[in-house]
């Protein structure tokens, strides 16, 4: 299992990398930490000509708190996040969300932008960024735009940021007074790809949740936001009553699918067990 | 698609020897070890970031070496298990798998000694949950882990002592 031949180049700006891609226009992947492309490239999923390499771009990486906003450079290693007394303070659900992105040696090395870019629908992040509203800041030929986490995650792999553009960075409000998350995942082996997942966000007053996100991975073509749960729970006490309200309302939510891994009726039973704990665990004292 | 490769120049540093070598853009870094610089004690598994078994240090963090290039080591230290057996820094480990029977076959075993000294760097006092955690993305087919964790625990526990 190899990968079909590719040339090599390593810039060291931003606009040099966007020279590159827009010179072999579609016949180009950015390569940033590597640890989806290079499995894609490996069982020749992928055959591009040129593997443009970020990993010089000094300025790509980083986290800073600027206002109400962290900024995560899209370099950024699941390392750094996971170890970052920035992340946290202040985007509490990254933090427990990075022990389950796969293994320490692949944290190494992954990056935030490239897990992001790569949208795989089983990974922890993209939920992560949809239930926080963050921005994904994307570069290309016309200039710098952001785009809402929701409305970058298309279908299946597919994003809105264009061939020719790099994803730059992600920005994400910092948690609110009052505001806790919550985070769980039920996969085979610590740190493989979820059967399934969930990520809860909200303002917790005693028992009492509003302004309440919840947002499934693994279940879907892309993050998806259970709608009719957030409802379900809107201004609501968390207990055995709301939460089975909550785990009825996932039935239309969610469009569950079968796999290798398990049954479309199993994962859907695994979104309401799992949804039960995070709701208790975000109102827990 | 017509594509004509052209080869690029890799400099970097292989257990303290520097190595200077053209090489294919597509060539992994752990077939590159085992391949051009013929050391074969970091396996080739999965060769897709399951199983830990090609597990080599860049710049003295754990990676896997199917999923990184060659080319990506340009101007790094490169470690792999020939180069942490030789210093003697992991001998202890490796008395410790050896007594405990935690390797049959031995081809994760480059992989776990590197991961396990790396969580054993980053904690001293590790629990068994801790240690299954960090191993868990090294697959072990013949031990059932028991051993493995035992052995990592054992080491943690004398060294605390030391």
């Amino acid at each position: 299992m190899k990968p079909a031949a590719f040339n090599y180049a390593k810039p060291t700006s931003v606009g040099e990398a966007l020279g590159l891609l827009a010179k072999h226009d579609g016949d180009a992947k950015v390569l940033a930490g590597g640890q989806s492309l290079i499995p894609t490239l490996n069982m020749r999923l992928s055959t591009p000509s040129l593997l443009i390499d970020i990993n010089g771009i000094g300025d790509l990486s980083g986290i800073s708190v600027m206002g109400g906003e962290v900024r995560i450079g899209a370099l950024t290693r699941h390392v750094e996040i996971e170890n970052s007394s920035k992340i946290a303070k202040h985007v509490p659900l990254l933090a427990l969300a990075m022990p389950s992105i796969a293994h320490p040696a692949i944290r190494n090395r992954g990056t935030i932008g490239g897990s992001i870019a790569m949208a795989d629908p089983a990974a922890e992040l993209p939920a992560c960024l949809c239930a926080l509203d963050s921005e994904i800041e994307i570069t290309g030929p016309a200039g710098v735009r952001g785009v809402a986490a929701k409305d970058f995650f298309k279908s299946l792999y597919e994003t809105d940021a264009g061939e020719n553009e790099i994803l730059t960075a992600i920005k994400i409000p910092k948690i609110a007074k009052g505001y806790r998350s919550a985070f769980d995942e039920l996969a085979r082996r610590h740190g493989d790809y979820a059967m399934c997942g969930v990520v809860a966000h909200g303002k917790c007053d005693g028992d009492i949740i509003s302004d309440f996100r919840l947002v499934f991975f693994a279940v879907g073509g892309t993050p998806v936001i259970a709608t009719d749960a957030m409802d379900a729970m809107e201004g609501m006490a968390v207990n055995d009553e709301s939460i089975i309200a909550a785990q009825k309302a996932l039935d239309n939510d969610l469009e569950t699918f079968s796999d290798l891994h398990c049954s479309a009726t199993l994962r859907m039973h695994y979104a309401k067990v799992l949804t039960k704990r995070v709701l208790t665990s975000l109102v827990k004292p | 698609m017509s594509n004509k490769i052209e080869q690029v120049q890799l400099d970097v540093d292989v257990n303290g020897e520097k190595i200077s070598r053209m090489i294919e853009p597509r060539l992994s870094l752990v077939d590159f070890l085992r391949n051009e610089l013929e050391l074969t004690g970091s396996h080739v598994g999965c060769e897709h970031g399951v199983c830990g078994a090609c597990t080599v240090l860049v710049d003295g963090v754990i990676v896997r070496g199917c999923l990184m290039l060659a080319i990506q080591t340009n101007g790094a230290e490169v470690m792999t298990i020939e180069g942490q057996s030789d210093s003697g820094a992991i001998t202890d480990l490796q008395e410790a798998f050896h007594e405990r029977n935690a390797l049959q076959c031995g081809f994760c075993t480059p992989g776990m000694l590197l991961t396990s000294t790396e969580l054993l760097q980053k904690k001293s006092d590790p629990s068994r949950e801790e240690i299954r955690e960090y191993l868990s993305g090294n697959y072990c087919r013949c031990t059932g882990y028991e051993a493995i964790v035992d052995a990592v625990e054992a080491v943690a526990a004398v060294r605390r002592d030391v």
